[in-house]
Formats: structure tokens, C-alpha cells, sequence
């Protein structure tokens, strides 16, 4: 399944200066994965022992993933994965 | 109806049908009229909610200097209520929030400290916990952390909803401080759990998010997911899109944080539809437009109110 995954500003020196990435795989983990495998260092700042960090948000089609499923959160041809540090809002 | 001062009259706000934005036969929409508050938003619940904590547990006495992060309505809310009671209030704000904002909170008397547009809200926070830390006898209020925040909408907003719709299926609120929908989400899963709770999340652009340490994020003290069913990013274009169909469909002129949670309540009744559900989906209306007008958002293209809003913290 080819998804793009958009890279906040902040991480993007490990996709050299890539604002958008491709990845393959039908859970977000399994996407994940795939996109270490071409940038590492990625993965480590997003996923901490097998969980999203605290303070990493991630969104597939504008859903946050903590509601639908995680890092098990499936993925489909042409979803969009948006990663976004977490800030404070009102 | 008849209160005995202008800080009674803080909510029991109307619900209003909007027929002809509702996506499909089945699938209504409601509005709650937050707008139809004291200084104009939802705010005012959380501020007097907070003020009147502090007053009864005496952390605010006469006189006291009040501080607090704001990207503007809290500030305008407390600002009123400081005037009112006598209190000096700074709002710690960054610099990238519309101009009429400022205006507002300066016309109520509040002085504003601004923080860094590049540092965002986060900063702002940052910032005014310093502050505090300089200055003990300053009293903040820290809506991103204080029960009666959220407390206010267990309290009032959360019950007028089902008061008015007791065959409510789902509530769609902004995710800000997160205080309306902890309020409202923990109402319903102790007295109709079946209600589906679902936060609409402002998306910036680039700069609002900084090149800050992802280790530095911020998560609001208040913010307890079981409250929560579902979460929706949605960006400037979708919430400007909205809050002008809201406009020319329903007559109803809404701020822009409105605007998203349209978009999700829309996304919410598309759902509903598509599994052959029916729905009543009550979602806030925080505030009126007025004070997004210099942002071009009613006004200008798509591409340049985008693009305008872009580097604000627009809701």
C-alpha cells in the first residue's frame, strides 16, 4: 500500500530536507519500517519501545492514529500520513 | 430572560438546527450558539469557572495580578471578568495572532507580553510559566491544566446539550486546551456513554511547529484520551471552506476554530450516512468571525486566505 508520509520541519534532516516521503505498508508501523529503511534515524524519533511518542502526533487522512489503532492503524493505496509535534492550542 | 449581573448570564446558550448544511436525510446537525456568551465565546465559561475556584479557595485576593497563555479568547474572557472584579491581568501571547485580538484585549485593560511567533503557543506557555516562577504572588490561572476549566463543561455545557438534544449521537468540540471536550466527554460517558465524543484539532503550517526538540512538544495537563473517541486534523483551507458555507447556507457567522469543527462534524455525518446510520450531531460554535475579519478568511481567495493564515496561530 503507497502512502506519503508528510515530515514536520524538524525532522526532515533525516530525509534530506524532504518535505513529503513515499512509504509501503498496511499498518502504520509496517510504513514506518519501510521509511527507516531508506532514512534512518527516523523511527527512533517517533516510536519509543513500540509505542508513538508522547509527544509525536500522527494522522492518517487527518485521523489521529491514537483512535484507530496506533501504530497498528491500518494504511490503503493513496492515504496521506501527516506527523506533527504536539503544541498547545486556545 | 433576567440574571443578576452580566457573569450569570455566562452560558445557556441556544442549539440551533442547520438544515441545510446537514450531509444527508437522517444526519442533523446542531449548533450550540457559544458566540451568545458575555464577551462573545465559550471562553467565558472555562475564565469564571477558574476565577471563581481561585476566589473560593483564596488564591486570588483583591487586587492580585492574574497571568496567563492565550491566543486570545481566554484572555478577552478573564479580561472582562478582571475588570469587573478589580484584578491586573497579562496575557502572554504570541505575536502572530490577529491584530483585532490584541485590540480586544487592550480595550479591556489587559497588558500583553508576547512570545515569539516561531515559538508558537507552546512558547507562550513556556514563557508564562516562567514568569510565574519570577513572580509568586502572581496568580495563573493555566487553563491548559486547571480542573475548573474542563469542570465548567461537566458542569453546564455538556448537560444543556443533552438537555436540548437528548437524542444526541454525536458532540464535536475544538481540541485546544482540551477543557470543553474533557468537560463534555466525561458528562456523557457517565450519563450516556453511547454519545460519541469528537475533537477537531486545528492544523497550522510550518512555522506555528517550529524546528523545536520533538521532546519539547506540549500535551495540555487536562488531556485524558479515554474521553475522546475520535481525533480530526484539519488545516486553514478546510476551515476557511466551512466557516464560509456556514455563512451562506445557515446565516451563521463563526470564527474559524468553528470552521474546523464543521469540517469534522461534516466528516462525522458523511460516516453515519454511508453506514446507513441516522445521527444528531450537536458540534460548538466557539466564537463569531468578527475578530478573524483582517485575516481575509470571508473575504479574500482561498489560495491567499491559505496562505495568510499559514504563519498565524488562527484559532
Amino acid at each position: 500500500m503507497a502512502v506519503e508520509v508528510r515530515i514536520p520541519t524538524i525532522l526532515r534532516t533525516y530525509t534530506q530536507g524532504e518535505k513529503a516521503v513515499q512509504g509501503d505498508g498496511a499498518t502504520l508501523a509496517q510504513v514506518i519500517d519501510d521509511v527507516e529503511g531508506r532514512y534512518p534515524g527516523l523511527k527512533a524519533r517517533l516510536v519509543d519501545e513500540s509505542a508513538l511518542r508522547r509527544f509525536v502526533n500522527v494522522y492518517v487522512n487527518d485521523e489521529d492514529v491514537r483512535f484507530t489503532g496506533g501504530l497498528e492503524a491500518p494504511t490503503a493505496d493513496g492515504d496521506v500520513v501527516v506527523v506533527l509535534p504536539a503544541v498547545a492550542g486556545g | 430572560m433576567r440574571y443578576d449581573s452580566l457573569a450569570d448570564s455566562v452560558g445557556h446558550t441556544p442549539l440551533v438546527g442547520l438544515p441545510r448544511l446537514s450531509p444527508a436525510e437522517g444526519v442533523r446537525l446542531w449548533a450550540k450558539l457559544e458566540d451568545r456568551n458575555p464577551t462573545g465565546s465559550i471562553k467565558d465559561r472555562a475564565a469564571l469557572s477558574m476565577i471563581k475556584k481561585a476566589e473560593a479557595d483564596g488564591t486570588l485576593r483583591p487586587g492580585a495580578t492574574i497571568l496567563e497563555p492565550t491566543s486570545g479568547n481566554t484572555g478577552i474572557s478573564l479580561a472582562m471578568a478582571a475588570k469587573l472584579a478589580g484584578y491586573r491581568l497579562i496575557c502572554v501571547m504570541p505575536e502572530n495572532t490577529s491584530i483585532e485580538r490584541k485590540q480586544i484585549l487592550a480595550m479591556w485593560g489587559a497588558e500583553i507580553v508576547s512570545s515569539s511567533a516561531a515559538g508558537g503557543s507552546n512558547e507562550a506557555v513556556a514563557v508564562a510559566k516562567k514568569l510565574a516562577a519570577e513572580h509568586p504572588d502572581w496568580v495563573m490561572l493555566y487553563q491548559y491544566g486547571n480542573p475548573a476549566n474542563a469542570e465548567a463543561h461537566y458542569l453546564t455545557t455538556g448537560p444543556e446539550i443533552a438537555a436540548d438534544l437528548p437524542e444526541v449521537t454525536h458532540v464535536v468540540a475544538g481540541l485546544g486546551t482540551t477543557g470543553t471536550l474533557m468537560g463534555i466527554g466525561r458528562y456523557f460517558r457517565e450519563t450516556k456513554p453511547e454519545v460519541k465524543i469528537i475533537a477537531a484539532e486545528p492544523r497550522y503550517g510550518e512555522l506555528v511547529y517550529g524546528l523545536r526538540n520533538l521532546d519539547e512538544g506540549f500535551v495540555p495537563e487536562l488531556y485524558d484520551s479515554q474521553y475522546v473517541d475520535s481525533r480530526f486534523s484539519v488545516g486553514s483551507r478546510d476551515a476557511v471552506r466551512r466557516v464560509r458555507e456556514l455563512l451562506d447556507r445557515e446565516g451563521i457567522f463563526a470564527g474559524l476554530s468553528t470552521g474546523a469543527i464543521v469540517h469534522a462534524a461534516l466528516a462525522q455525518g458523511v460516516r453515519a450516512a454511508k453506514a446507513g446510520q441516522t445521527a444528531d450531531i450537536a458540534l460548538i460554535i466557539c466564537d463569531g468571525g468578527w475578530k478573524y475579519l483582517s485575516t481575509g478568511a470571508y473575504t479574500a481567495d482561498l489560495d491567499s486566505a491559505e496562505d495568510f493564515l499559514d504563519g498565524q496561530v488562527w484559532a
